[in-house]
């Protein structure tokens, strides 16, 4: 399997194939829309990542020492960003996890969308999943 | 009679609207959130700071004196442009929230008791809403809510034969932040009164687009904020009844809010120093001044009439779009076009739209109550100003087709 950076890099390249930001926002929508990303049994209140305006559902798991991640969103833009966030990093060791430090969004033209006033649950999101792995690469360690 | 060249020339004094924005021209549909600023009010900051700088009700030298007086002169600009009938008895502030939070703050400490009511409405703003639960928490006031129909229509009838003796304060906002209503404020008044209750009015989306008489109106506070109307942030009014602000117990305590000052005792300066604690915007409300002129060199009335033309034009151009839901359709209502697409996040939509230049507001608009009331997350917002077009109303309605196409 592919490290972190690596993948970094394939979207990197992805994503350099676009030429405007249609382009770019209908591959982040085809993303967001293609793929089923929880179980709707997890879907439940304590997996929610209150934004202001879109909601997110993250969910957890350790699976023979690295960490899955599962999450879905009520707004199809935010979903195809976590997408993308979720080809990094899942299925990833904890250690690796925590130490990401996701350069590709700002290459990829997505920093807007980790700016506070956009309110759509993504900085707590990304938040969440490294604190959750470090905090069981610490347990670990 | 409004002429292409009074837009043209009300356009060419706001720099920002001639910035492009994600490499296009920039549409301001967020006018509700807070409005651009023209160059002479821009222009009058950069001349506080370069010509008056000094602080104000304090020194007796030269500059002390003229940044008083441009001070104490906007203070009369702001009481003309509402009719108070006294300039004491106009508070500056920081916003409208900040003058709520006055009134809310005093009246919990002297004015409201277990057993008690007030009132307010389904449509409050959270600025209208969290002060007065603070308030009723501290003096075991019981709060109760005006409900709305699902035009977004107050039922004021069945309110009205609901208060009495218990009932201490209504609480209303004029116009709807988030509905574009705009409330009967004055009928809600007339009959308090005739009860004896005292009314405040939330007129932050009142004041920038509608004449605001609170002689007529008979009000007992007046809230608005100046950045929705030209103004700079941090800069807001209460207007309060100089019976009611005589009375009311101060908000915060400093400097400029005293008579004399123990450690054993102090006693407070007479109005509108009581409410006006430390150093306050002075830059900012000189500015704010400059805006009112501003607005009264336009008219108000001029502003209101071109402000329902685009609300008459975005109504009818929207609508033409499929799937879009409305929400808001009262009778009254002012320049806030809230709405839906079918099977879209306003999210989504609100982040395409801005990288088509088109700044909206999407979300629950600080209102999360009326959001509940219509079970949607949020709305996608567009708020105009008369310096807005129906050419960028055109852009909206070819945006929101692109965004549906994209999305859908």
């Amino acid at each position: 399997m592919s490290t972190i950076s690596e993948i970094e890099d394939e979207i990197r390249e992805d994503f350099s194939l676009f030429e405007d930001w249609e382009e770019r926002y209908n591959y982040i929508i085809d993303l967001g829309k293609d793929l089923p990303l929880i179980e709707s049994s997890k879907k439940t209140e304590e997996r929610i990542i209150k934004g202001c305006q879109s909601r997110v559902w993250l969910n957890a798991e350790l699976r023979e020492g690295k960490v899955y991640f599962t999450a879905d969103s009520d707004a199809v833009i935010t979903k195809g960003i976590i997408a993308l966030l979720i080809r990094v990093l899942s299925g990833h060791k904890a250690e690796e996890i925590a130490r990401a430090e996701l350069h590709f969004i700002d290459d990829i033209g997505l920093k807007e969308h980790l700016s506070p006033t956009r309110s759509n649950g993504l900085v707590s999101m990304i938040n969440y999943m490294k604190n959750y792995a470090a905090r069981y690469a610490e347990s670990n360690a | 009679m409004i002429t292409e060249e009074n837009i043209t020339h009300w356009r060419s004094q706001f720099p920002i609207l001639q910035t492009q924005v994600n490499g296009k021209p920039l549409v301001y549909f967020d006018n509700a959130a807070s409005s651009q600023k023209p160059q002479r009010v821009i222009d009058s900051i950069v001349h506080y700071y370069t010509r008056l700088n000094s602080n104000v009700h304090r020194g007796v030298h030269t500059l002390s004196q003229k940044a008083t007086d441009a001070y104490e002169e906007a203070r009369t600009a702001l009481a003309g442009f509402i009719n108070a009938p006294e300039k004491e008895c106009v508070i500056f502030t920081k916003g409208t929230t900040d003058s709520i939070n006055t009134v809310a703050s005093g009246f919990s400490q002297a004015f409201l008791k277990a057993g008690d009511e007030m009132w307010i409405s389904a449509m409050e703003h959270h600025s209208n809403i969290v002060p007065w639960q603070m308030a009723c928490e501290r003096s075991g006031a019981k709060l109760r809510i005006i409900p709305m129909d699902e035009t977004g229509t107050l039922f004021t009838e069945s309110f009205l034969n609901e208060l009495g003796a218990k009932t201490k304060l209504i609480a209303i906002t004029h116009v709807s932040n988030s509905l574009g209503t705009v409330n009967p404020v004055k009928e809600i008044i007339a009959k308090a009164h005739s009860l004896g209750i005292p009314v405040l009015v939330d007129g932050a989306q009142a004041a920038p687009h509608m004449k605001v008489d609170v002689v007529d109106l008979d009000c007992d506070f007046y809230c608005f904020s100046g950045h929705k109307m030209f103004a700079p942030t941090g800069t807001g009014v209460l207007y309060g009844k100089r019976e009611w602000l005589e009375k009311l117990p101060p908000y915060q305590g400093g400097g400029d809010m005293i008579e004399t000052v123990s450690f054993e005792h102090t006693s407070y300066n007479v109005i509108p120093f009581k409410f006006e604690a430390g150093t306050p915007n002075i830059e900012g409300v000189i500015a704010f001044s400059e805006a009112v002129k501003f607005i009264q060199d336009i008219g108000i009335e001029t502003i209101h009439a071109r402000e329902a033309q685009l609300l008459a034009y975005a109504n009818k151009k929207l609508a033409e779009i499929e799937g879009i839901r409305f929400i808001g359709t009262a009778k009254e209502k002012s320049a806030v076009v809230s709405f839906l697409l079918d099977g879209a996040h306003p999210y989504d939509v609100g982040i395409l739209l801005d990288k088509m230049g088109i700044a909206v507001r999407t979300g629950h608009h600080c209102t999360q109550p009326v959001m509940d009331f219509f079970k949607i997350p949020g709305t996608i917002r567009a708020s105009f100003a008369f310096y807005n077009t129906e050419t960028e109303i055109d852009l909206l309605a070819q945006g929101l087709e692109k965004a549906k196409r994209m999305l859908l």
